[in-house]
This record gives structure tokens, C-alpha cells and sequence, in this order.
């Protein structure tokens, strides 16, 4: 059934979620909040070396320190085969995730997990780490892309053939993967083009910058049963990755879902909970591990740097007649950047007749990449964001009208494949035309850019399960981590179904052995495939409850009808019953078959996908090259939002972390391939201070397949910025910014060059 | 480790807990006397989420000795609320949507109540200085500074009842 177009009491609503109260009063028990009887604290020995052979592990001075329980190493874990995961968004492989959460045979970057151990109080964890010796043979290592891509280059694999060329290689190679989608004919296209554009964008590794540190505790029982407490985006995906890696049942692991303090996709993988397990199963005791924010920056995934070359062709009218891009992404120790969906991003939002896109996956000796907010969307949006706006300029159109020229629409064939339907991004590009933002008097010094952002949005495997209980009330159950109000969407939207006040309603994360598999939260997923789930188990529930008043009646129940939380007899036919509410059926569903719930699993189809743009004002100071940020406003498609100001709070978010992508963020190494800024002191994420209140716009174009129309709306919103900013800065300064981020420094230097 | 006697008052009850020298307050608060509320980010004073009010004055537990709470009285997050009663800045952060995950959530209670306790009618950027040592990941701060003015005039109004 669709609630799409009905009148609506609950959802479009904005009520307090349901774990609010505990969050404001810190009763709340995140990853790191649990303990447990005869707990004892693990902590990890890491790589000092960028790259390194590991010749020998000395760990009897360590095991031999009172109150050290155990130590283990990559000797403890099965060396397992290479064997792809579906990790959602990002590609993964078991064997690199068990070399990467521990090192076997080599090092492959400053901070890579050596060794733990486990001891009874944090200080003698610690100062048994120091007890522990490594000899090292270190190697030379490679940190940028392009070196990395290049014919003498380190090698960290020498088991990698790069995959998508032809014919196959017969020498190993930092690059991974080839990946090409071209439509049209490319050359054709560019001899049509009145003017042609040609230009590079760079951009460092960033990190996600969750505020809450990885955190886990472990347990194992004598009988082998294994219990998990994290902090992760699906408490399934640590179930079924600590089992691969190390050799469990899936059904002898029971992962709880701590409450997640902020993920944007780095907590899609596991570092820490197979090390606890281990060090569980091999002292006895349940562990405790907390990543301390320096192992978070050295140790957990940033997102990948990024080369982009871009070359755009079009008429004189703007009409764009071909598109090229060449995108080079890090991914780290391991393979498995988001080339990928940064291919298929990079012009999703063009109706190109003509283009092509190439994307290569460089491995090099960093932290292995992990999916962050629309991972490969935004490095492909600076460079064909920020290209369109050097061609606008040069064509002396303006750089909404070239837009809006070449949006794609319902039946543009994307560039990677599909046709478009259902989209909004010509609606959110009439949104900007009409806001005032648009037309709003600027200063002397201050400028003003857009940009526009496209996700695809995923559905995916889901359950849910919609309780009735004795007095009336109800709760919901999902499988997924609550990462930013999830638990309020869902319970609203189970309330509309059910039609009571959605305080009736409450809503859990349940563990995986209380609810069904339920992918992680992830790419935008969760009210739209799990809300979709919780929808339909509660229209079971009221197909239930509709039969149990029907019984009561004696009537069919074709002849009841729900409205209101309230069975009414259907019509004159039917009878003439007072109604009868769902506390009164409730309360007799003892006498009427028992207990009323239903349970749904699914594997939701039909994600819409999103599209955004924003429009950004500063002001650069030429004194110092700092760029202020005076005005954002975000407009995005939404479909439709279920509690606006959490789908606001997305768009501000997002919009947040890439301006700090934009403005400041980058990770710095020294010479000796070491991370030089791990801390939130020397990498500096955006503080309150930094920026104005971020407006936004949320247009509603329903998707036609989510009961409500919802689309996924908290990844579109990262992909615009980093181009809108450049774009500003050039009109207000006059120089063009192609390097992030364009932190002060480089500012400085660019307006220096213009100025000499 | 030697531990040290420790005798304080958090949240107005006295409290009395044993430390070893190298104990943070933060330490102390979450592993020996079970107030997880105040969360650790970064152990370096940088992001805000341990922030606790010693003696009227706002700290980062992370950065203070559990040996030096000797004599002291400390508010954490866990007593801003009176019994069941929330603190307007707790009311109007869920009333705006002020948080998304919540871990950064209780060092910011903390600190706004302390801007409050100070300046009662905080401008927008002053509020914004005030709060730029605690970082939040999720929400941009926009619904943050909204629900601290909020409930700066909240308590105003009630002030002035």
C-alpha cells in the first residue's frame, strides 16, 4: 500500500526521538560504556614503519609482566583465502580484512596492527606493548598516487595483477583495477564541441572523523559461544567478519549493537572485535578495546586521496557535446577505493550524449580507505564540479544556466548506464533559480559558487518486527544501528500505519540473534529499506487486527475497516458496532488467537537516487588566506522526509564535512612515510565557530517505490561543497583553487601568484 | 601503582574514590565511579566530549588529574537534570534535533549550561566561541547554537517569572 499523496498525522512531523532523553542526560551506553565481570583491556602493538618485512615477533617479556593475560599475533588467526565480501558500498576482501585488523608477513603503513595484548588494567596493557620487540627489515614505501602508479614503484603486493586490462599483465602492480564506461563516441563528440576545457583537481585522504573512538568488548564461553558488544554500522557485519576470520559459526556469535557515536561509513568494517576475540579466547576473560583517536587517524580507513583530470567539451550555447575524466584514487594498504561509484558519479548528473570515464585503484603505503559519506562521489565531483564552473566562466554563461542546460531528466541515459526516472535534480536546480540566496547582494571580497552532488542510494536486505502489547502500545524492532534518528523515522512510521501517537510507539536495535538479518546502516539505506520493512509488518499487524475485531464482532473481516488506530465496521452492511480501539482488541487477543505481532524480512528494491545543489558564500581574507564561510544553503531532492529536521540535520551535517574537506582537512606525512597529524590539534575538522547556520531546502519528488516516497538523503549532501567553496573563492578573489584543501597556505600562495 | 585517597563531591553527593597518580578525571569518572556519560574523543583536550564543570569552572576531564579533584566540586552530565526534570538546554536539544549519534551530545550540555551559568544571553557568536572547543561530527552545529539560544531565552523568561 502507498501512503504517497494521503493526509498524513505522523510522518512530516518532528517529534522527539525516542532515544533522545537518554543522550541528553548521558545515560546512553555507547561502544566503549560496557563492561563486563573479570573484564581485563587489550591494546594494540602497531607498525612504526610505512613498510616493513616482519622477521620476528618477541613477545615473552610481555606475557611474562604480571597482569598480562595473554598476547596474540597474525599466528593466532587462520591465514584465510582471498575471497570478496559484499560490503556495500565500498569492495572488500576477507584476506585483506584479516591482514589488515593484524599484519602477517608484512607491514604495509605507519600504525598497522602488529600485535595485542590483553591485561588486567589499561597501564599494564600499555606498558606490556613496550615489552614487546619486532625486528623489522624495513622496505621502501610509496605514499602518492601517481608514484605509486608508476613502473618502479615500491610494490606492496606482489600478488596484484591490475585487473580491466588486456591483455592480462605479467607483472605485478600497484594499481589494481582498470575501470572504463564510455557512451557515445567520445573523439565525435569533442570535434563538435565549440570549446574545450581541459583541466586537474587533486585532493588528499580525509578522514570520517566519527567523535566516538572504534570500542568493543568480547567474550567467549567455555562451550566456544562468543559474545560482542560495538560500536560499528552493523552489528551483522561484525558477526559474520569475525566469524570468517576466525573460523566461528556464525550462530556461536551474538553481536550487540552498542549505541554508534557517528560512522559516516568508517564503522562499516571491523579493526578491533576479531583482536578481542582472540585475546578473549585465548585468556579466558571478556576484553575490552578502545582505539585511542591517534590509532583512529593512523589505523582506521580515511577516505581516498584523489588525482581527477577532467576534459569537457560544448557548444557555444553551453550545451555540453563530451565529457572525459580520468580519476585516480588511493585505496590504500589494500585494493578497494571507490573508484568505482566515483566513475559512475562523476557525470550522473548530465544528460552527456558523449563521454567517457576511467578510473584506476592505487594501492600505497596508507591506512586502507573505508567508505566515507557517498565514497568516490566527492573527489569526481571536485573535479567535474569545479571544470564546469571554469567552463561556465569561460563561456561567459552563468553557471546555473549551464546547468540547468544540461541537467539530466526522466529518460536521460546515464553515462554508466541507466535511465533515469523519478529524479529531482532539474527540481532542485529550480530551487535555487527561485531562493534568495541566489540574488542576494554580495560585498567587496565576498563571491559566490554552486555546485551539485548525486548519489545513488541503496535498498537491500532488511527485517523488522512490529509488536502489539497488551495495553495498546507497540515497539518496533530493527536490525540496524540508529546512526543519526533512525529509530524515530522508523517508529513514525510505523505509528502512521498503525494510526496511534508516536509516543505509542517504541522503537529498538535489536541483536542478531532477536531479529532477522539486517544489512548495515549504510548507503543511505535505513529508512528507506528497513522503514520499509517496519511499514509492511505493521500493515500485517493491522490485517491482524482488523480479523481479531472482526472475530469479536462476528462479521468478515472484509467488512472492517482501520482508521485512526480505531476497527470500524466498513459500512451499513457490515453492522452497527461501537468502534473498538487497539487497546480494547489488544487487551482480548488472548481469547482472539494470542498475541498480535508480525515479523518481515525483505530485500528492498528501488532506492531513488538523490540529487543536491548548494550555493556557498565567502569572503577571503588576501591578508591571510583564510576563507570564511558567509551563507549555505543546501537544496536537495529528499522524496520525501519522514521527520524534517533530521533530514535538515543530515543536509547541515553533510554539508559540514565538506567544508572541512574543502577548507582544512588532510592528512600530512613526513618523510619517512609517518603520519605527521594525527589529532584533531593538526587535523582540523570544522568547529561551531567556523561556520554560519547552514539553511536548506527540501524538495520533495517522491520515490514511487517507498511507501512514504522516501529517498535516502545523508550522502548527497557531501558531494557539492569542496566545489561550491573553490567556485566561490574564484569569484570572490579571482583565483582558481584546484588543489585541497584550500587551507590558508595554499590561499596565500595562489592569490601571492595572481598578485606577482 | 600506589593509589591515592581522593575525597570530592560529583553531582552534590561527596564522593570518595582511590586513583593511581596517572589517573585522568576522565578515567576516574568513567571506570572507577561508572559515569560514562562524559565521553573520551581524543584524551588530548581537543574535542570536548569529557567536559565536566569543576568548582563553577569548565574543564576537559581528560586534561585534569582524578588526584586533583581533591576538595572539589564537579558537575558532569549525569547531574544537569534535577531528578526527572531535564535542564532547558537538555529540552531544547531534543526539541531542535540537536543531535544526531550523541556522543559529543553530553559535552555539549556541560558547556552550554556553563556559557548559560555565565552569560545569559549569549549572542549567536558568542555562543559559537564559546562552544568551538567541542567538536561535533554530525550536525553541523546549526540546531546546536539554535537549541543553546533557545534555551537561553527559555531561562530567561523563566527568570524573570
Amino acid at each position: 500500500m502507498t501512503f504517497i499523496g494521503k493526509d498524513l498525522k505522523v510522518v512530516g512531523t518532528r517529534p522527539i526521538r525516542p532515544d533522545g532523553v537518554d543522550k541528553v542526560t548521558g545515560r546512553a551506553n555507547f561502544g566503549a560504556d560496557m563492561t563486563m565481570p573479570g573484564m581485563i583491556w587489550g591494546k594494540i602493538k602497531r607498525s612504526p614503519h610505512a613498510h616493513a618485512r616482519i622477521k620476528r615477533i618477541y613477545t615473552e617479556k610481555a606475557l611474562s609482566l604480571p597482569g598480562v593475560k595473554a598476547v596474540v599475533t597474525a599466528a593466532d588467526f587462520p591465514d584465510i583465502a582471498a575471497e570478496e565480501a559484499f560490503a556495500g558500498e565500498a569492495i572488500m576482501d576477507f584476506r585483506d580484512l584479516s591482514r589488515n585488523c593484524m599484519a602477517r608477513g608484512k607491514v604495509l603503513y605507519d600504525g598497522h596492527a602488529v600485535a595485542a595484548v590483553a591485561a588486567t588494567s589499561p597501564a599494564i596493557a600499555e606498558a606490556a606493548l613496550d615489552l614487546i620487540e619486532i625486528e623489522y627489515e624495513v622496505l621502501p614505501f610509496v605514499i602518492d598516487v601517481e608514484a605509486a602508479m608508476a613502473e618502479d614503484a615500491p610494490l606492496l603486493h606482489d600478488t596484484l595483477f591490475t585487473q580491466g586490462v588486456e591483455p592480462k599483465p605479467s607483472r605485478p602492480s600497484n594499481i589494481a583495477k582498470r575501470i572504463n564506461f564510455t557512451k557515445g563516441d567520445v573523439e565525435a563528440g569533442f570535434r563538435e564541441a565549440d570549446h574545450i576545457i581541459e583541466r586537474r583537481y587533486t585532493g588528499k585522504p580525509v578522514h570520517q572523523g566519527y567523535i566516538e573512538p572504534h570500542a568493543c568488548v568480547a567474550a567467549v564461553a567455555a562451550d566456544g559461544q562468543c559474545m560482542i558488544w560495538s560500536s560499528s554500522q552493523g552489528h551483522f557485519m561484525v558477526r559474520q567478519y569475525c566469524a570468517h576470520l576466525l573460523g566461528i559459526d556464525i550462530s556461536n556469535i551474538r553481536a550487540m549493537p552498542a549505541e554508534i557515536g557517528g560512522g559516516f561509513g568508517g564503522k562499516t568494517l571491523v579493526y578491533l572485535e576479531p583482536v578481542a576475540l582472540a585475546l578473549a579466547r585465548k585468556s579466558g576473560r571478556p576484553v575490552k578495546i578502545v582505539m585511542t583517536r591517534e590509532e583512529v587517524f593512523r589505523a582506521s580507513g580515511p577516505a581516498a586521496g584523489s588525482v581527477v583530470e577532467v576534459k569537457l567539451g560544448a557548444k557555444k550555447d553551453g550545451r555540453l557535446t563530451a565529457g572525459e575524466v580520468v580519476l585516480k584514487y588511493q585505496a590504500g594498504a589494500f585494493p578497494g577505493s571507490p573508484v568505482g561509484p566515483g566513475c559512475m558519479c562523476a557525470f550522473a548528473m548530465y544528460d552527456l550524449p558523449n563521454a567517457s570515464v576511467t578510473g584506476y585503484d592505487v594501492v600505497c603505503n596508507r591506512p586502507k580507505v573505508a567508505a566515507y559519506r557517498a565514497p568516490g562521489a566527492p573527489n569526481a565531483s571536485w573535479g567535474v564540479e569545479s571544470c564546469l564552473d571554469e567552463l561556465a566562466i569561460e563561456l561567459g554563461i552563468d553557471p546555473l544556466s549551464l546547468r540547468e542546460k544540461n541537467a539530466a531528466r526522466d529518460g536521460t541515459k546515464a553515462v554508466h548506464g541507466p535511465t533515469w526516472q523519478n529524479i529531482g535534480y532539474a527540481e532542485t536546480l529550480a530551487a535555487v533559480r527561485a531562493h534568495p540566496h541566489w540574488t542576494a547582494p554580495l560585498g567587496p571580497g565576498q563571491g559566490r559558487g554552486i555546485a551539485s552532488g548525486f548519489w545513488f542510494n541503496i535498498g537491500g536486505e532488511s527485517s523488522a518486527a512490529v509488536h502489539i502489547a497488551e495495553d495498546g502500545t507497540a515497539a518496533v524492532a530493527t536490525g540496524n544501528p540508529d546512526i543519526g534518528g533512525s529509530r524515530a523515522s522508523i517508529a513514525m512510521m510505523v505509528a502512521e500505519v498503525l494510526g496511534i501517537p508516536v509516543e505509542r510507539v517504541r522503537a529498538i536495535v535489536a541483536d542478531t540473534a532477536s531479529i532477522g538479518y539486517t544489512f548495515l546502516t549504510g548507503g543511505s539505506r535505513v529508512t528507506f529499506a528497513t522503514g520499509m520493512a517496519a511499514t509492511e509488518a505493521a500493515e500485517r499487524v493491522v490485517e491482524e487486527l482488523k480479523k481479531r475485531a472482526a472475530m469479536m464482532w462476528e462479521i468478515s473481516p472484509e467488512a472492517v475497516e482501520w482508521r485512526d488506530g480505531m476497527a470500524y465496521p466498513a459500512g451499513p452492511n457490515a453492522g452497527a458496532f461501537e468502534p473498538l480501539s487497539l487497546g480494547e482488541i489488544a487487551f482480548r487477543s488472548a481469547r482472539t488467537g494470542g498475541p498480535i505481532s508480525a515479523e518481515l524480512s525483505i530485500n528492498a528494491q528501488g532506492a531513488g537516487p538523490g540529487f543536491g545543489t548548494h550555493i556557498c558564500d565567502v569572503e577571503v581574507d588576501r591578508e591571510t588566506g583564510a576563507v570564511k564561510i558567509l551563507r549555505y544553503t543546501a537544496i536537495q531532492d529528499v522524496g520525501r522526509a519522514i521527520h524534517p529536521a533530521y533530514v535538515e540535520g543530515q543536509l547541515q551535517g553533510g554539508v559540514t564535512q565538506g567544508i572541512g574537506w574543502a577548507l582544512n582537512e588532510e592528512y600530512i606525512y613526513d618523510g619517512e612515510g609517518r603520519l605527521d597529524n594525527p589529532g584533531f590539534l593538526d587535523y582540523r575538522i570544522p568547529v561551531a565557530s567556523d561556520l554560519p547556520m547552514i539553511d536548506t531546502v527540501l524538495v520533495e519528488v517522491p520515490n514511487p517505490r517507498h511507501p512514504f516516497g522516501a529517498r535516502g538523503v545523508g550522502e548527497v549532501p557531501i558531494v557539492p561543497p569542496t566545489a561550491a567553496v573553490a567556485n566561490a573563492i574564484y569569484r570572490a578573489a579571482g583565483v582558481r583553487l584546484r588543489d585541497l584543501p584550500m587551507s590558508p597556505p595554499h590561499v596565500l600562495a595562489a592569490l601571492d601568484k595572481s598578485d606577482g | 601503582m600506589k593509589k591515592y585517597h581522593v575525597s570530592t563531591t560529583i553531582n552534590g553527593e561527596p564522593v570518595e574514590f582511590l586513583c593511581e597518580p596517572q589517573q585522568t578525571l576522565l578515567d576516574v569518572l568513567r571506570d572507577t565511579l561508572n559515569l560514562t556519560g562524559s565521553k573520551e574523543g581524543c584524551a588530548s583536550g581537543d574535542c570536548g566530549a569529557c567536559t565536566v564543570i569543576v568548582d563553577g569552572r569548565m574543564v576537559c576531564s581528560c586534561l585534569m588529574l582524578g588526584v586533583e579533584a581533591e576538595g572539589r566540586t564537579v558537575t558532569t552530565v549525569e547531574g544537569i537534570a534535577t531528578g526527572d526534570t531535564l535542564h532547558p538546554v537538555q529540552q531544547k536539544f531534543l526539541e531542535h534535533a540537536a543531535l544526531q549519534c550523541g556522543f559529543c551530545t553530553p559535552g555539549f550540555i556541560v558547556a552550554a549550561k556553563a556559557l548559560l551559568d555565565e552569560n545569559p544571553n549569549p549572542t549567536e557568536e558568542e555562543a559559537r566561541y564559546w562552544l568551538a572547543g567541542n567538536l561535533c561530527r554530525c550536525t553541523g552545529y546549526d540546531k546546536i547554537i539554535r537549541a543553546v539560544l533557545d534555551a537561553a531565552s527559555e531561562m530567561r523568561r523563566e527568570a524573570a517569572e
